[in-house]
């Protein structure tokens, strides 16, 4: 935590305090899960989420832009990428919303810089250490019952979850994981940072594997694909009698600067049947209603069209919510292709920090503003 | 006589050293002439090099610091020593530019990842039986600076030409590594600089080349990466040849202003304006101090040793003989600060406990499934290392991997086979079908491993601890006399992952 967030956050305690007993209390209802879903490389907003009659779509992606009988239509002027049409039925039930124009102010356009400042919910010219999830359990940690506070699957980094404080394993195989847990060895102090880490990594290997039971058996088929085997992996420490409040999935890369169609075509393909697969293994579990997935990334693609059929690093893009509490629809208003910015990107027309705001306080119950230092405004995404 | 060699250069060095590149002394310079404890040379060894043998100790115990750094420094290497993979260095065009014949391309591929393969066991070998590790941790480290991946640029032989180049340069001039990697066939594709052209430029490379090869994020504006991609726009490869190819008629040769500076800039000029920049020798310097002597390098010490590095016209020995001979690298609070990565590891294990491996081909799938696939780092920022090697899983690896050595099990259906090195060796495994295999069984039948051997050799029970372990362990008792089980506990200890 750095002083100014602290400052922030010791600003909020005083004014509670102020508020004395009568006050909102924050109680948080962990057992909501939060999977986050991280599009790694900077998904093309633009192709995902199509604004099919805007003339300047065609005009800046002459090789790119795709065919408008194909997309899957959510308004007269918004189509979905056809490689989502595994998700359609999500759209017609009413458990999929889809955010527009998220972003920033003053956009890094670096991959790593630009991740982490979503990961840890900064402003551009800020840098923070914690994620914004592992803040929001280090202020309000998950109960120690649970296998642990979040899960990381399938490679990547802790990202959002990332917290001195949070109990974070990353799992590959469940199965595997418990059949070496026996060899874990947390004893010992540590005289160091790397040997406290590593104790500490010791230690959750053997809490988890006390909550993981891994005899879950699901009669939802899983994709065979990277995604979809680390949504099957995801699905079993949701399962687990332990239990976890966040798992974090990532699937990429969509950096995709040179022959972007097919590539991007297959990886939402591979997004869209694990999501599918996800929310069928939640309603076996009759947890769907107790589930919500977000997608994020570190930015979207420039609008303009490169010559090697590709596109290069942009700022503001759509993004998913899906759950059974979900608000479906539309959310946040498409960027203006007509008035891009001076390196030819789009202005974002949302801030990412409202996606984070609506999800602290209206689905897990805790309080934005000891987490991201203020409220954003501006989203609405679950129903009561 | 080549001790008399090392000790007259030691002198001539020492002797000039100083005034020529306007070296500052260390700290204390007296420091440099105490002479190496068994744990001061255990120390030095598993920071420059793979794994900790008892001679190795054996023959720098007692030596004073400096003449033990320039030891190391003058057996630094250019070329590698093992002979090179068969057919490697015969380069092959992409198969999208071959005859769409099934047969042919299936053949290719299949050619083409045994290739790849043999490339990742080459270098393990060459890191396990050079006489310089130090040169091969070097090459890692720039492997892992200059990242280009086999997963994008789609020939083991372009990877292994980017390799042998930066061996040559790895302990040479960091301006001259620089200029040749940006001409680099494999960097040139991996960070799309073939794709680059005039009144179209792709900014791929030339934001990699600020953010992460020299200056570092927040040292250039996003203007600066424009301009400089329009210099670099013309820089390609003929990829029938797979040499690096200027094409004069993709080149914007209008005026460029890159940090300050306008003109006419053509790639290498934008490569020497961030030379000329004072950001790019402590960000090296930061990252070479990460690697070889704690995770937080103090800053006035890195401004100590960048601008030493920055005199000498970027010349790698003298900032790598400045961190080792840095009062920082030998206090005992730097002892067993640092995470052992994959290969550390797996190497290292093997080297420390002198195995005998007739193929590598099986450590380099288990390093990849550790998390360090050789020849194809995670992205254009490489492995990000440290504490991320470890978590829950790759730990429950690491440990797993060290017991079955002990207890002399099959290693293939233990470590290797069964899911081993992530799902791309899946994939290679199930290609490669039953000869692959069968060659995979075959070399872990031949692995030799003899800890009892090993032990016979300790003079005392610090022989087993103390070269196993930087640090004393914290979850085992120190036994009384060295045994094979005292040994093998010592590697199930969170310590070992330290060095």
């Amino acid at each position: 935590m750095n002083r100014r967030l602290f400052l922030r956050s010791a600003g909020t305690g005083v004014a509670l305090a102020l508020l004395g007993p009568g006050a909102q209390t924050w109680a948080a209802d962990y057992g909501r899960v939060l999977v986050l879903v991280e599009l790694q490389g900077g998904n093309d907003g633009l192709n995902t989420v199509v604004p099919f009659t805007d003339p300047d779509y065609r005009r800046l992606r002459p090789a790119l832009a795709l065919p408008r009988d194909r997309l899957l239509r959510l308004d007269e002027r918004t189509g979905l990428h056809p490689s989502l049409e595994p998700l359609w039925p999500l759209w017609r039930d009413g458990s999929l919303a889809v955010v527009q124009g998220l972003g920033y102010p003053e956009p890094n356009l670096s991959h790593f810089r630009s991740i982490e400042i979503w990961d840890t919910a900064s402003d551009s010219d800020e840098t923070l250490d914690d994620g914004w999830v592992g803040r929001a359990f280090s202020a309000q940690p998950p109960p120690d019952s649970y296998a642990a506070h979040g899960v990381v699957v399938g490679g990547g980094d802790d990202g959002p979850l990332e917290a001195s404080g949070a109990r974070v394993i990353r799992l590959t195989d469940t199965t595997r994981f418990l059949r070496q847990s026996r060899l874990a060895l947390p004893a010992g102090a540590a005289s160091n940072a790397a040997l406290r880490h590593i104790l500490a990594v010791e230690q959750s290997v053997v809490t988890a594997a006390r909550g993981l039971d891994g005899g879950v058996r699901f009669a939802t088929t899983f994709p065979k694909t990277g995604f979809g085997r680390s949504v099957r992996t995801a699905c079993e420490a949701i399962a687990s009698h332990g239990g976890v409040a966040a798992v974090k999935l990532s699937i990429g890369s969509f950096d995709t600067h040179v022959g972007q169609l097919g590539r991007h075509a297959t990886l939402l393909e591979e997004l869209a049947d694990g999501l599918v697969a996800l929310r069928s293994a939640m309603l076996e579990l009759g947890r769907w209603d107790r589930t919500l997935v977000m997608t994020y990334g570190e930015f979207g693609r420039r609008p303009r069209e490169n010559l090697g059929a590709g596109t290069d690093h942009g700022t503001a893009s759509s993004h998913f919510v899906l759950g059974g509490r979900v608000r479906a629809g539309l959310h946040g208003a498409a960027p203006r292709l007509d008035r891009l910015d001076g390196a030819g990107n789009l202005a974002h027309t949302l801030d990412f920090r409202a996606l984070y705001t609506n999800v602290l306080d209206a689905w897990w119950g805790t309080d934005s503003r000891t987490v991201l230092g203020r409220r954003w405004p501006g989203l609405d995404l679950i129903k009561a | 006589m080549r001790m008399f060699l090392v000790g007259l250069l030691v002198v001539l060095l020492a002797g000039c050293g100083a005034s020529r590149t306007g070296v500052p002394p260390p700290a204390t310079d007296t420091a440099s002439g105490l002479p190496l404890t068994r744990e001061d040379a255990r120390h030095l060894l598993s920071r420059t090099g793979f794994g900790v043998t008892r001679s190795g100790v054996a023959a720098l115990e007692g030596q004073p610091r400096r003449v033990a750094v320039e030891r190391l420094l003058h057996d630094l290497r250019r070329e590698a020593v093992t002979p090179p993979p068969r057919g490697v260095d015969r380069y092959e065009p992409p198969h999208d530019a071959k005859g769409a014949d099934r047969e042919d391309r299936r053949a290719f591929l299949q050619e083409q990842g045994r290739l790849s393969l043999d490339l990742r066991a080459w270098w393990l070998r060459e890191m396990r039986e050079s006489p310089s590790p130090l040169t091969e941790r070097l090459t890692l480290f720039w492997h892992n600076h200059f990242v280009s991946s086999q997963e994008k640029v789609r020939s083991p032989t372009l990877m292994y030409r980017q390799n042998v180049l930066l061996r040559r340069h790895a302990s040479g001039s960091f301006a001259k590594l620089l200029h040749a990697v940006a001409r680099d066939p494999a960097m040139v594709v991996y960070l799309d600089n073939a794709r680059n052209r005039k009144g179209a430029p792709n900014e791929n490379f030339a934001r990699e080349l600020m953010e992460l090869f020299t200056l570092g994020e927040g040292e250039y504006t996003e203007a600066d990466v424009k301009e400089a991609a329009r210099a670099f726009t013309g820089w390609g490869v003929d990829r029938r040849r797979g040499a690096f190819e200027f094409r004069q008629g993709q080149h914007d040769d209008g005026i460029k202003t890159v940090l300050g500076r306008s003109g006419r800039l053509g790639g290498d000029d934008v490569i020497d304006r961030l030379l000329a920049h004072p950001a790019t020798a402590e960000f090296i310097v930061r990252k070479l101090w990460v690697e070889f002597v704690s995770p937080d390098p103090p800053g006035a010490e890195v401004s100590r040793i960048a601008a030493a590095f920055r005199t000498s016209g970027y010349e790698i020995r003298v900032a790598l003989r400045a961190l080792l001979l840095s009062d920082a690298f030998w206090a005992p609070a730097n002892r067993g600060v640092l995470v052992k990565s994959p290969v550390d590891v797996v190497v290292g294990t093997l080297g420390t406990f002198e195995a005998t491996v007739p193929d590598y081909a099986p450590f380099a799938l288990l390093v990849a499934r550790l998390g360090q696939n050789l020849f194809a780092p995670p992205s254009v920022k490489g492995w990000p290392g440290g504490e991320a090697w470890i978590d829950a899983t790759t730990l429950l690896q690491r440990k797993q991997f060290l017991l079955a050595l002990f207890r002399g099990q099959d290693l293939g259906a233990a470590t290797f086979l069964r899911g081993g090195g992530g799902e791309r060796s899946e994939r290679l495994l199930r290609k490669g079908g039953p000869a692959m295999r069968e060659r995979l069984v075959q070399g872990l039948a031949g692995l030799s491993f003899d800890p009892e051997a090993w032990v016979s050799g300790a003079r005392d029970d610090g022989d087993v601890f103390g070269l196993l372990l930087p640090l004393p362990p914290v979850a085992t008792d120190v036994a009384l006399r060295p045994t094979v089980a005292e040994a093998r506990d010592a590697l199930q200890d969170p310590v070992y992952q330290l060095r």
